[in-house]
């Protein structure tokens, strides 16, 4: 009895001691042995950036001329006043515009200058008086005698970040410096709407983080036109000749893109960098067949079929082989001597004066009639030289709209400085670089918040150290641009903002988040039942055994007692 | 006498040594002027995307075409601008400028001996442009802008890529006009500029596989080599340090439309006019052979080397079995083969030529060739003259009253024979079992008189391990030794074996060049998704000045069809010839790939049977048990209880 009783006693130990060494040693080695590697990532800061609160600050100075401001009012002049408007774009956007306004008088220098006979004039020499930065605003006030603008204006906004501003008739004496800031307030606000960061242009940048309310078909539009941010894009003028055997095209592409184009990208440097190269594609077709209209002895395009013109053109353009920004196609299509001249109709039917279109996100075409070049005894193939005044005109038309520098509507009263030789006033790329910053921190804070989404569903994809690396980056810049923003400090922004979105889109794009593979759950219980079962089965039946022999005892030695 | 004899032919290996590698380091004429850096973009991620990325499909909607608005200050103000550039007038025409690029084509037809028709298109566009200074090219015209990015971003001094279906051979038909491995073959030269050449390299590949639809992303460092002699530059340049050179082969490459088209996009006219319309893909790869290439390289634009442009060479080379698609007649036509005739010729060519071999054939006893043209031209092409008929097609009169050209030869009789190839290769695996065997390279010498050396370049891939020791080389039954050999081991999974030798090959001789291997065994992912169809190791490579019968053109600017100029020629007595030899299909020794299934079965078993029982061991304590009663007794029992007596 005594022997089958310690018997028993070593059984239990053994089949306790076994479940120990598995719990002990086998569990944790087999946890170790599976275990991914998973590098430690920024998560808390993630989700703060996950609701994106931004501020945009902008300096704004008001400078009143002499004449604008009685004496006792001048005395209270130099103030600082700040105004915010808070807008809630969905549930985890919210955006704040802070306006820092400044009231002085202005001094000798500016007073020369604004004595100068013109506008233009006086902007010029009121831009060499004080570099302003990026994305600050001074609005001179300018008695209503002054001779500067003409009789019907009572704005104008210059080339770089200066406005003139009329004062009105009423506002003459005898009021409070209070209700003169007053009067001038919703004038200003107006300056404000044109030079700087408007409402719309900010939602229209975040239209990649936030679904727009259909209705305002026209903003979609013009949003949806614009190419979408990027550290660079790629330009490339192409020269269709579809009938070589007829037309021996030349095109001083290379002086041409010195003339126009480089002054307006050298201007956008800060926004992204530009590469730009040309080719000529022979027999390049359109998809579609011109139809002869014979009131106008013309071949017409109807603008309902120019979607279907570029896609047998697309095939031949190639994509640049040596970058991956986006690119911007603009090509110039001199029709074949059989097809000319050719005509773009608008929805009116009506011929369009440019004899162009564009595409949005993806460049524009012009149709270039050489027909005119030639009489009819002429000796077939004919050398013609394209007029490249003419095409660069029509292609940085549509390079303005393309990179997204919108032509805004100005209220009565306006007058806006015609732009300069590079194409560009400073207000319009302040105006794009706020639009750009935002739309930056927007996509990189949504890139890195699905990216850090995306790890935490999939439990056993391999973080490496360099994509925590990447985060962390991305997440700091992202921080930063967002503080610039409120510190109004716009080139730092942007500067941060594209470090971030280029951090961001390594992390997330990184082949080695890919490259692994990783089995579903169910999948991997599939492999390790039949190994574990056979172990589990005895070890669980044992300790079983074991609880209900001690329980049984315990009953024993109970009713022993009793 | 025999001493004399050695010493003679000693001297004989080491002057014609010498004299290879004097030709091999004149063919790198120094080019006037040092290169500039030019400047290294150093952007590795976006060109592996950008490879494969094409362009995004604009929207097609209803808002998404306008009409462009150009607005009048923005015309005005570009209009303002003008003022300083004399703006071309309409009436008044401005010279034209005198294009910087030229672009040929042409196009070799020669029957073939075995009654097959070989053909062979070349396209060559000559620009002059500097793509090695630091100023960017970025505007082009005939050469095409793909490549052209791909040469100035890479720093890409030389390129020479070819995809070829099919196996030349060389006893039947003779030299071909451009040599090509089967499968895919691609040798680059970078500029001195280079500091990271395998990263470029692994860059440059991954964008060529875009732009060609290759798999050439499978060139990585396991099948990459840097030959140390066998791949001079062919065109000018002062850099032979082969550190700047990378050569690989991927002889499992199929090659089918695919990789045609991206091809037919690279030329000016595209395949709407000019010879290109030829080119069908349903005709062109219903053929022997096929063999599709692209070589660019800088070269002399004069004899004096002043100005330097860059050389395009687009080539094509088919050989279509008659006898299949002939039904029986032997007649050739360009119909016949391309299902299309020739209408005119690409109005962007400054000449372009149809050139028909008629060597064979000079007093048209053995084929008849119509139409008839007057024209007649000699070239030397592989130390041979020939005589070839020539269509000029910028000539109207070429086209004659049908306005389409189709040359016929209707032959008359099956005779002639062929010279036979000077130098020719074959290659094959000897051996039984899964562990070792013996790669037998044979390099046949049909000179009669004439001795001459090779470079013989091997690559092995790793998993064949190379024992170098049993290399042998032997001609005339007589051991060959070797005047240089240049052997670079392999690595597992790094690197291949690459294997150089210079061979002096005696006249009308056969020599043998055998290495035994052994198979090594790789891990279950490392196996392609046929292992039992084999493993390829690629062709090797034989490079040789030939001495030549008649004496060769050495003249590099003189107008010479483009089939004669691709190897430059630097002396009369020699061309250069480079024969590829078969790939070889070598069997591995592969595991049972439902592996992973059984060993999952095995171990559960293996664990459910030893370790229950050894728990049941350790755990149960055993006893002995009273023996049951018999059946008989129990039943006697159950009566005894039915009738109330204490059981038994």
């Amino acid at each position: 009895m005594a022997t089958t009783e310690v018997e028993h006693r070593r059984g239990q130990l053994a089949s306790l001691s076994i479940a120990a060494v598995v719990i002990i040693v086998g569990v944790p080695l087999w946890w170790r042995t599976t275990e991914t590697y998973r590098a430690w990532l920024p998560v808390s800061q993630i989700n703060e950036l996950a609701n994106l609160q931004l501020q945009l600050s902008a300096d704004v100075e008001v400078v009143f001329a002499r004449g604008t401001v009685t004496p006792e009012q001048q005395k209270k002049v130099p103030l600082t006043k700040t105004q915010d408007e808070e807008h809630t774009v969905d549930e985890d956007t919210a955006l704040r515009y802070r306006y820092e306004t400044k009231y002085r008088t202005a001094n000798i220098m500016e007073e020369d200058a604004l004595n100068q006979p013109s506008a233009a004039d006086a902007d010029l020499s009121l831009h060499t008086l004080s570099e302003s930065l990026c994305g600050s605003l001074v609005v001179y006030v300018i008695p209503e005698s002054s001779s500067l603008l003409p009789e019907d204006v009572d704005v104008y906004i210059g080339q770089r970040r200066t406005a003139l501003l009329r004062n009105g008739a009423q506002m003459r004496v005898g009021r409070t410096i209070e209700q003169l800031l007053a009067h001038l307030e919703p004038r200003i606000r107006q300056v404000l709407k044109v030079m700087s960061f408007s409402h719309t242009d900010i939602t229209a940048a975040l239209s990649g983080r936030v679904r727009l309310s259909p209705g305002n078909k026209e903003s979609i539009a013009d949003s949806m036109r614009a190419f979408k941010s990027s550290p660079g894009y790629e330009i490339t003028f192409s020269l269709l000749n579809p009938d070589p055997k007829s037309h021996r095209l030349h095109w001083d592409i290379e002086g041409a893109v010195q003339t126009y184009i480089q002054p307006l990208l050298t201007k956008l440097a800060p926004v992204a960098n530009f590469s730009i190269d040309s080719q000529t594609l022979y027999y390049a077709m359109l998809g579609v067949n011109p139809r002869f209209d014979s009131s106008r002895n013309a071949y017409t395009l109807n603008s309902d079929s120019l979607a279907h013109v570029i896609n047998p053109v697309e095939a031949r353009l190639g994509s640049n082989a040596a970058s991956s920004n986006p690119v911007l196609n603009f090509l110039l299509y001199a029709p074949d001597a059989q097809h000319s001249p050719l005509y773009i109709q608008d929805r009116q039917k009506q011929k369009v004066p440019s004899n162009a279109f564009h595409s949005p996100r993806w460049g524009g075409i012009m149709v270039y009639n050489v027909n005119s070049f030639y009489g009819p005894e002429a000796v077939f193939p004919v050398d013609i030289n394209i007029d490249m005044a003419k095409v660069m005109g029509v292609f940085l038309a549509q390079l303005r709209l393309l990179l997204g520098v919108q032509s805004t509507t100005t209220p009565p009263g306006f007058l806006v400085a015609p732009c300069s030789s590079t194409g560009l006033a400073d207000w319009e790329l302040d105006r794009l670089m706020w639009s750009r910053s935002v739309e930056n921190v927007a996509t990189a804070a949504t890139t890195i918040t699905s990216l850090a989404q995306l790890l935490d569903q999939i439990g056993n994809i391999v973080i490496n150290d360099n994509i925590a690396e990447q985060v962390s980056s991305a997440v700091t810049s992202l921080q930063l641009a967002v503080a610039e923003l409120e510190a109004g400090n716009l080139g730092f922004a942007l500067q941060y903002s594209k470090e971030a979105i280029l951090a961001s889109e390594r992390a997330f794009f990184d082949p080695s988040l890919l490259h692994l593979l990783y089995f579903p759950d169910d999948q991997k219980f599939a492999i390790y039942i039949p190994l574990f079962l056979p172990m589990c089965v005895p070890i669980l039946l044992s300790l079983l055994k074991i609880i209900s022999d001690a329980r049984q005892r315990r009953k024993e030695r109970q009713a022993k007692k009793d | 006498m025999a001493a004399h004899g050695c010493n003679y032919s000693a001297l004989l290996l080491i002057i014609c040594s010498v004299s290879v590698f004097i030709v091999a380091d004149s063919q790198d004429t120094t080019l006037s002027g040092g290169h500039h850096a030019a400047a290294v973009e150093d952007n590795p991620q976006a060109a592996t995307e950008a490879a494969g990325k094409t362009s995004e499909q604009p929207a097609v909607e209803e808002r998404s075409w306008e009409a462009t608005e150009v607005e009048e200050a923005t015309l005005h103000e570009a209009a303002g601008d003008k003022q300083d550039t004399p703006a071309p007038e309409t009436e008044a025409p401005s010279p034209v400028p005198q294009p910087k690029d030229d672009f040929q084509e042409e196009l070799v037809i020669r029957p073939l001996h075995s009654g097959d028709i070989y053909a062979s298109f070349q396209f060559r566009t000559l620009w002059e442009t500097d793509f090695m200074s630091g100023n960017k090219v970025s505007h082009y015209r005939l050469f095409p802008k793909s490549l052209g990015q791909v040469i100035s971003k890479f720093s890409v001094r030389e390129l020479h890529i070819s995809f070829t279906q099919g196996y030349w051979r060389t006893m039947q038909w003779g030299q071909p006009f451009q040599p090509a491995p089967p499968g895919a073959e691609l040798w680059v030269w970078f500029q001195d500029s280079v500091t990271d050449v395998d990263g470029t390299w692994k860059e440059l590949t991954n964008v060529l596989s875009g732009i060609f639809c290759a798999s050439l992303n499978f060139i990585d460092s396991t099948n990459t080599v840097q030959p140390s002699a066998s791949f001079k530059p062919l065109g000018i340049g002062n850099v032979t340090d082969h550190r700047f050179l990378r050569y690989a082969t991927l002889p499992r490459e199929i090659v089918c439309t695919e990789n045609l088209t991206p091809w037919k996009k690279l030329l000016p006219c595209g395949s709407k006019a000019g010879l290109t319309v030829l080119l069908k893909s349903e005709k062109l790869f219903h053929s022997s052979f096929h063999s599709q290439a692209v070589h660019i390289r800088p070269v002399c634009q004069d004899w004096q080397c002043k100005t330097t442009s860059w050389e395009l060479r687009q080539t094509l080379n088919v050989v279509f079995d008659l006898h299949t698609s002939g039904q029986g007649k032997r007649e050739w036509s360009l119909f016949k083969m391309f299902s299309r005739t020739l209408t005119e010729a690409c109005p962007l060519a400054s000449s372009s030529k149809i050139y028909i071999d008629i060597t064979d054939d000079p007093q048209g006893e053995l084929f008849e060739l119509s139409p008839a043209t007057p024209l007649l031209s000699q070239a030397m092409v592989l130390g041979d003259r020939r005589t070839f008929s020539v269509y000029d097609l910028m000539q109207p009169v070429t086209f004659g009253t049908v306005r389409s050209l189709n040359p016929l030869i209707r032959w008359k009789s099956s005779e002639g024979d062929m010279l036979r190839p000077l130098l020719h290769a074959e290659r094959y695996v000897a051996g039984y079992g899964l562990q070792t065997g013996e790669i037998h390279t044979l390099m046949y010498n049909n000179h009669p008189y004439r001795s001459f050396p090779v470079l013989l370049l091997d690559t092995v891939p790793w998993y064949l391990r190379l024992y170098i020791h049993t290399l042998t080389v032997t001609s005339k039954g007589k051991d060959n030794k070797p005047s240089y050999i240049h052997y670079q081991p392999s690595k597992d999974r790094l690197r291949p074996h690459l294997l150089e030798m210079l061979v002096q090959l005696p006249p009308n001789s056969v020599t043998e060049v055998t290495v035994q291997f052994e198979r090594a065994l790789l891990k279950w992912t490392e196996y392609t998704p046929d292992p039992n169809h084999g493993f390829y190791v690629g062709s090797s490579v034989i490079s040789s000045l030939v001495p030549s019968i008649v004496a060769m053109d050495t003249n590099i600017t003189m107008d010479r069809p483009l089939f004669s100029s691709f190897f430059p020629c630097k002396e009369e007595s020699s061309f250069f010839v480079r024969v590829y030899t078969e790939p070889l299909l070598v069997n591995l020794p592969t595991p049972d790939f439902s592996m992973p299934y059984n060993v999952i079965c095995l171990t559960c078993t293996v664990v459910a049977v030893g370790y229950g029982s050894l728990y049941n061991l350790l755990t149960r304590s055993f006893q002995i048990e009273e023996p049951s009663p018999g059946l008989a007794k129990r039943l006697a029992n159950i009566i005894r209880r039915m009738r109330g007596v204490p059981p038994l």
